[in-house]
């Protein structure tokens, strides 16, 4: 249970998923934000008003899936950390995730890095295949991640092996 | 003796935004801070702040001090003390003040007292080893001056700090072995402690510390877990090989200076400990005195820096000082301190404050 673990569970993550035809169409944000907290950078960093404005700065983002076109400006601004980007159709066999990254060095382009589940527990490889770290964003980086497909609703973050932080 | 018409005690998110909103009104403005610089712990905060737009949401909190102090600066009728401390508040309302050993007798029509909060300490054998820190204390040393507090850490508490703190002690690069949390749930936002888990980190609500150990230093901690009613269950214990203990395990407000200048307080624990009497514009039982932030009750810095601006806008405003400018912008932020009030996270303070706010006499 999120609320004892840190981890939000199938439910929680149902009720924010988008849905299987909509993934299908290509990238597309998450929105792991499931507590009415008073916070509402994403709504204002959405370009396409994609993310509704808030009538109470404690309401949960809503997300219109159609006018989202999966560009991760939110997920810089969030400062929870909280929203990533799934692209299914990124090619015949992987997804390609968008996660939000703040810590040093940043990884290179091409590394292959250890991928993350929700626990923090290495369920697979990744490839990095872009590192987004514009002024724009303040030094929150967007690791785009490429991850074999099955694995796009799990992988959340990634461990660069051999840095100072993954040492464990 | 320095004579000033507002004196407000402490820099940090509330006591600027005093400031700046009673510099805005033509005070006289003297603003009194310890550190060598402005901010107050706004300066150890990396992360990205919550709030709206009007309370820098999505600034990192680092980057708020820096704004909020040029804000001061560029108000020539605002007076900055730093490495100054507040000494008393005296019958007469002078105000002693210390700063490089000298100690200056200050006279101000109103105090804004802003000094924040201090951290609090947990009782289990041992936790006077050297290795147990306040979590505050551990940012600090990481943050500010740039020095690891240990290898592997134990942390203390899962509300905001101690999950904050967990995850900026990973980025500098210490191992957290995990948090330990009391309650049987998470009490921080859990956007957060999703960030820490997702790096590996796990969170053991319903769980304490039973004691420390160590020769001289902290080598370990022993933790167990709590049943339903808080009460430890025998045979959980486990070891866990750390060389730090943090506790974030809550702030008290630092009423010293109310209580000495004779304010009439009130223990309130839902916000933190012992708070004045205030009424709605933070003027407390003495008039010439108001507070602000944590020191009014202990919540978040978003919400202390509007409070800063109510209580520096009502302090004008009894000085006569702003007119109807001034009291547009006490509305407005009166109705965005409601807004951040306004969900679960605010209900707690909500019923703390029906317990201290109350019509104080005035003469505004």
């Amino acid at each position: 249970m999120l609320k004892k673990t840190g981890i939000p569970t199938q439910a929680d993550l149902q009720e924010v998923y988008p849905r299987p035809e909509r993934l299908a169409q290509g990238p597309v944000a998450v929105i792991e934000c499931f507590q009415r907290i008073p916070c509402n950078p994403c709504a204002t960093a959405c370009q396409r008003g994609a993310i509704q404005p808030f009538e109470d700065i404690n309401d949960r983002p809503q997300l219109d899936v159609d006018r989202c076109n999966g560009c991760a400006l939110c997920v810089a601004s969030c400062p929870g950390l909280a929203i990533f980007v799934v692209d299914e159709t990124y090619s015949e066999d992987q997804a390609l995730i968008k996660l939000p990254y703040e810590f040093l060095p940043l990884p290179q382009e091409g590394k292959i890095v250890a991928a993350l589940n929700r626990a923090g527990e290495k369920v697979g490889e990744g490839i990095v295949v872009r590192v987004q770290n514009p002024p724009a964003f303040d030094r929150t980086a967007v690791i785009h991640l490429a991850v074999p497909r099955e694995l796009a609703s799990d992988v959340r973050n990634i461990l660069v092996e051999g840095e100072p932080h993954a040492e464990r | 003796m320095i004579e000033t018409q507002i004196a407000i005690i402490g820099g940090g998110p509330a006591g600027l935004q005093a400031a700046t909103a009673a510099g805005q009104t033509g005070a006289q403005v003297l603003l009194i801070d310890n550190f060598d610089r402005l901010g107050g712990q706004l300066v150890k905060q990396t992360h990205m702040f919550f709030g709206s737009q009007q309370q820098f949401a999505g600034t990192r909190g680092i980057d708020i001090a820096t704004k909020l102090a040029k804000q001061v600066a560029a108000l020539e009728n605002v007076q900055v003390m730093l490495e100054a401390t507040a000494l008393g508040i005296y019958e007469d309302g002078v105000l002693l003040v210390e700063q490089h050993d000298r100690v200056h007798k200050v006279k101000a029509e109103r105090i804004i007292v802003a000094v924040g909060a201090s951290e609090r300490m947990l009782a289990f054998p041992n936790n006077d080893l050297p290795g147990v820190y306040g979590a505050g204390a551990a940012q600090t040393l990481m943050n500010v001056h740039g020095v690891k507090p240990g290898h592997r850490v134990l942390m203390v508490g899962a509300g905001n700090i101690g999950l904050i703190v967990s995850y900026q002690m990973l980025q500098a690069g210490v191992e957290v072995v995990g948090i330990v949390e009391a309650a049987p749930t998470i009490g921080g936002y859990l956007v957060h402690a999703a960030k820490v888990r997702r790096a590996g980190v796990p969170i053991y609500t319903s769980h304490t510390v039973k004691e420390a150990y160590g020769e001289g230093v902290v080598e370990g901690a022993i933790i167990w877990q709590l049943d339903e009613n808080w009460s430890p269950i025998p045979g959980t214990e486990r070891d866990v090989a750390v060389d730090v203990i943090c506790l974030a395990v809550g702030l008290s407000p630092l009423s010293d200076l109310l209580w000495q200048a004779g304010c009439e307080m009130a223990y309130v624990p839902e916000l933190g400990g012992s708070v004045a009497v205030r009424d709605e514009l933070l003027r407390t039982s003495n008039p010439e005195i108001y507070v602000a932030g944590d020191v009014a009750g202990v919540e978040e810095a978003s919400s202390a820096m509007v409070e800063g601006r109510i209580a520096g806008l009502g302090a004008a405003l009894s000085l006569g000082l702003g007119g109807e400018t001034a009291f547009k912008h006490l509305q407005e932020a009166r109705e965005q301190l409601t807004a951040l009030r306004s969900g679960p996270v605010g209900e707690k303070i909500l019923a703390g404050l029906r317990r201290v706010e109350r019509e104080v006499a005035t003469d505004a």
